[in-house]
């Protein structure tokens, strides 16, 4: 006898998500997840003046800004024909990258542990599911004392990145043609020293934490596989060139397909909206031209997601994806576990150390008195493709400028990836394909499918599409 | 109450002295005594936002956030810290809290209100197999509590989704609860003192902080940032950068300083590490009711303000819409007239 199993809201996560899971003989043999929160983002930039998207999309999301900043500013630069000089691109790398530690930190610690670790008895660590806490008292204590730590630790994450940034969240410091801080000796050094504070947490407490819960979680390596397709963006340049793809990044991007590596097409990008709530007329766009009404009480759909896919197949992206494509070794060692519940988390971990350590000989090529930002001039018309990676994964903003105002933008977001609904064709989504065959210890306390569901690090604010709904659309604006 | 602390002295700690980098650490041990007698149940719920003030008020520096959440406050629900999740944080954390201690819990309100769609843009959570609307949890909870704390521009005055077109018909709180005290903390995000601030304000007096006429904070809300712009000098030389990453004042490149109300040019970001302008970007104004209603990287226009008199920037917010800024810029053409805006009395407060 099936049981269905609502989770509504799913907390420690970022942005409103519902999931519903049917349960038999104590496994998950149906999922569907929701996002439950929608803005219309792209409504509000649209007829703008097109350089207010890098603030206006920074607040998509407060997590993990910096992605969208990044993003707009690139899509900006592809449309005006410009790049940022070097200095430019290392600070956007460098502000970017020190939101990736803040986020990674954050989300193992505080959105991710308490599946694990029993916080004391106090709001708001309880009331809390009942479910199999297995780390020894001792190691438990640690934990609970590095949760402690790393809300420190996450706060000078932010720090460093306000040097660059000016504020945390929402920095200001990343703009079209590049960014905005002059370099200096002075700020270099701040940056560095507060660095070498979290390179030591990241490496000696965040991935030895992350081991210790995998150990005493080993079964977890085989729950929560997902589709197995891997799809990376690429991002953190590490060399000037206009074609994002074929310049050498610190994330390549790529795609790994039933068990194959192949290089990336950004072309085969588009978007579903069967099982979503808008309007039928506009599956499979791509996303340059994807115009959409939202239709909140469409028959059969369930989610704000739309179902993003690459030539028709469902992709996982994230850190995962990311670690697996540039073929790193301590995560592609774990062959096929790596995907999984801790296999994800633990390429996280990995991934945080590496972003800290490059950013530590990064921040050492800055060249103070050297220009930060490349002048412009907003063109009457044009197109722009901003690709990145997001903390949560593979990120593209692309943005249509006409008589210099934005007429159409969007936005791929990471966790409308790994969160999305069915598509056209019934497939699940990479997090519901994850979820089946997660065993339900008990019903009541749905421990099991908020672990698999938290280690994708979920983020709604992003992943709830920007849309355009076609009877707001300022005729002038209409695409050709 | 038992504190020693006057309100005088409070409002002092928090305005800051000149090189604020967070509120004193002496307000902690206040701040833990007052709770001592209880600390006062906090509910803490998310509408059409991003968690960006959720992830600010975590940057806090004094109080740290581990102080605020052990010492000050007793968090019973915030989707991103606790513990529960579905049903059990609906009913434990939440509605249970709020039956058991009506008109003695806080409401912090992030995000705005989307009322379009019979509220179907933002659902919180389910009743009996029907989707609960955040517009409807709101009327629950918020008719219940004592107060309610409008943090960040999104609670406060709309934001970013409440923007024209506005596609999901947000509003602020304000405009949706009518019979409960509240206080606004605007900000994209609200920095982490101005939010503890409010909290610790509300904790030691048991009444709300002096607010001004869009419902914020006076101790921080009353200065302007030009004024107090480390680049100001370069406005008063006429010295405007052309390009991100000059020496200058930043109105050529879209500044909104002159409009802006809040301390970041000397409280300072992330434990005093920098701030919008100080890193060569510009001010957004995102304090202010309007934001973003103005292009982020335009000049503000010139405009006369009377016979034989061309406004400096100080006015420009008047023809940035809205009856609001009216005010603003009616209050700023009175200050020319007058000598420098603000200028003896916040002179005085920054000598603090």
């Amino acid at each position: 006898m099936a049981q269905k199993v609502v989770v509504d809201p799913v907390t420690r996560i970022e942005g409103h998500l519902k999931i519903e899971v049917e349960i038999d003989g104590g496994k998950v043999v149906d999922a569907r997840t929701s996002g439950t929160m929608f803005r219309g983002m792209e409504l509000i930039m649209q007829g703008r003046d097109p350089r207010d998207s890098s603030q206006i999309m920074q607040r998509i999301c407060g997590v993990c800004p910096v992605s969208h900043g990044t993003a707009a500013s690139l899509a900006l630069d592809d449309a005006f024909g410009i790049e940022a000089p070097d200095n430019g691109r290392i600070i956007r790398n460098l502000i970017l990258g020190s939101n990736y530690i803040q986020s990674h930190i954050l989300h193992f610690f505080h959105l991710a542990a308490l599946d694990y670790v029993k916080g004391p008895d106090v709001p708001p660590f309880v009331p809390r599911y009942q479910a199999d806490y297995r780390l020894p008292d001792a190691v438990n204590k640690q934990a609970v004392d590095n949760y402690i730590k790393a809300l420190d630790m996450r706060r000078k994450a932010q720090e460093m990145l306000a040097i660059w940034g000016g504020k945390m969240p929402h920095q200001q410091g990343i703009v079209v043609g590049g960014a905005t801080e002059q370099p200096d000796t002075q700020k270099i050094v701040e940056f560095k020293w507060r660095l070498a504070e979290l390179i030591d947490f990241i490496d000696n407490v965040y991935v030895p934490t992350v081991k210790a819960v995998a150990e005493a979680y080993s079964d977890w390596f085989d729950i929560g596989r997902g589709c197995m397709n891997l799809l990376a963006y690429g991002g953190m340049p590490l060399e000037q060139g206009k074609d994002h793809v074929k310049k050498e990044k610190f994330f390549p991007s790529g795609t790994y397909i039933r068990r194959e590596y192949r290089p990336f097409d950004p072309s085969l990008v588009a978007e579903e909206v069967k099982y979503s709530w808008y309007k039928d007329d506009t599956g499979g766009k791509k996303p340059t031209e994807a115009v959409v009404t939202p239709d909140p009480k469409k028959e059969g759909a369930y989610s704000w997601l739309k179902a993003p896919r690459y030539n028709g197949i469902v992709m996982e992206v994230g850190p995962l994806a990311r670690m697996w494509i540039k073929k790193v070794k301590e995560v592609t060692d774990l062959g096929e576990k790596a995907f999984s519940v801790m296999g994800r988390h633990f390429a996280r971990a990995i991934e945080c150390s590496l972003v800290a350590h490059a950013m530590d000989e990064w921040v050492l090529q800055l060249e103070p008195g050297k220009p930060v930002a490349t002048p412009y001039e907003i063109p009457g018309e044009a197109y722009g493709m901003g690709l990145t990676e997001a903390p949560r994964g593979a990120l593209g903003h692309w943005h249509h400028i006409k008589h210099q105002r934005t007429a159409v933008y969007n936005a791929v977001v990471p966790t409308t990836w790994n969160a999305s609904p069915r598509d056209g064709l019934n497939q699940r989504g990479p997090m519901e394909q994850a979820l089946i065959d997660t065993p339900v210890a008990d019903p009541n306390n749905p421990v099991e499918p908020v672990r698999v569901v938290r280690s994708f690090d979920p983020c709604f604010g992003c992943a709830i599409h920007l849309m355009t709904p076609d009877k707001k659309t300022l005729a002038e604006f209409v695409i050709d | 109450m038992p504190t020693k602390l006057s309100r005088r002295e409070f409002i002092r700690l928090c305005a800051g002295s000149a090189a604020a980098i967070s509120m004193s650490p002496f307000l902690a041990p206040f701040m833990a005594e007052a709770a001592e007698a209880g600390a006062p149940p906090v509910i803490w719920i998310q509408g059409a936002g991003c968690t960006g003030c959720s992830i600010s008020l975590l940057n806090t520096v004094h109080p740290s956030i581990q102080e605020v959440l052990l010492k000050v406050i007793s968090l019973r629900y915030h989707p991103n810290v606790m513990a529960a999740a579905g049903d059990l944080a609906i009913r434990e954390a939440m509605y249970k809290v709020a039956e058991e201690n009506p008109g003695k819990f806080f409401l912090v309100v992030e995000g705005a209100v989307p009322t379009g769609a019979d509220g179907l843009y933002c659902t919180v959570g389910e009743e009996n197999g029907e989707p609960i609307t955040f517009v409807k949890l709101l009327n629950d909870i918020g008719s219940k509590a004592k107060a309610i704390l409008s943090f960040g521009t999104c609670a406060a005055y709309g934001g970013i989704p409440a923007t024209p077109p506005n596609p999901t018909d947000c509003k602020p709180v304000s405009e949706v609860i009518k019979n409960v005290p509240i206080v606004n903390v605007p900000g994209c995000p609200p920095h982490p003192d101005w939010m503890v601030g409010t909290i610790a304000h509300i904790i030691l007096y048991g009444d709300y902080p002096e607010l001004d006429e869009f419902g914020r904070p006076k101790m921080f809300f009353s200065k302007i940032i030009h004024d107090n712009c480390q680049r100001r000098q370069y406005f008063d030389n006429a010295i405007f950068a052309k390009n991100f990453g000059d020496p200058g004042c930043m109105l050529e490149l879209g500044c909104k300083g002159p409009i802006a109300h809040c301390d970041a040019t000397t409280r300072l970001w992330n434990g005093g590490v920098n701030w919008c302008v100080k890193c060569g970007g510009v001010c957004i104004g995102c304090t202010e009711p309007q934001f973003p209603g103005w292009p982020i990287y335009e000049r503000m226009p010139e405009m006369p303000v009377g016979p034989a008199m061309t406004a400096t920037v100080d006015q420009l917010g008047m023809i940035l819409g809205g009856a609001a800024v009216l005010g603003i810029g009616g209050h700023l053409a009175g200050n020319i007239l007058t000598g420098r805006i603000g200028g003896k009395k916040d002179a005085k407060e920054g000598e603090e």
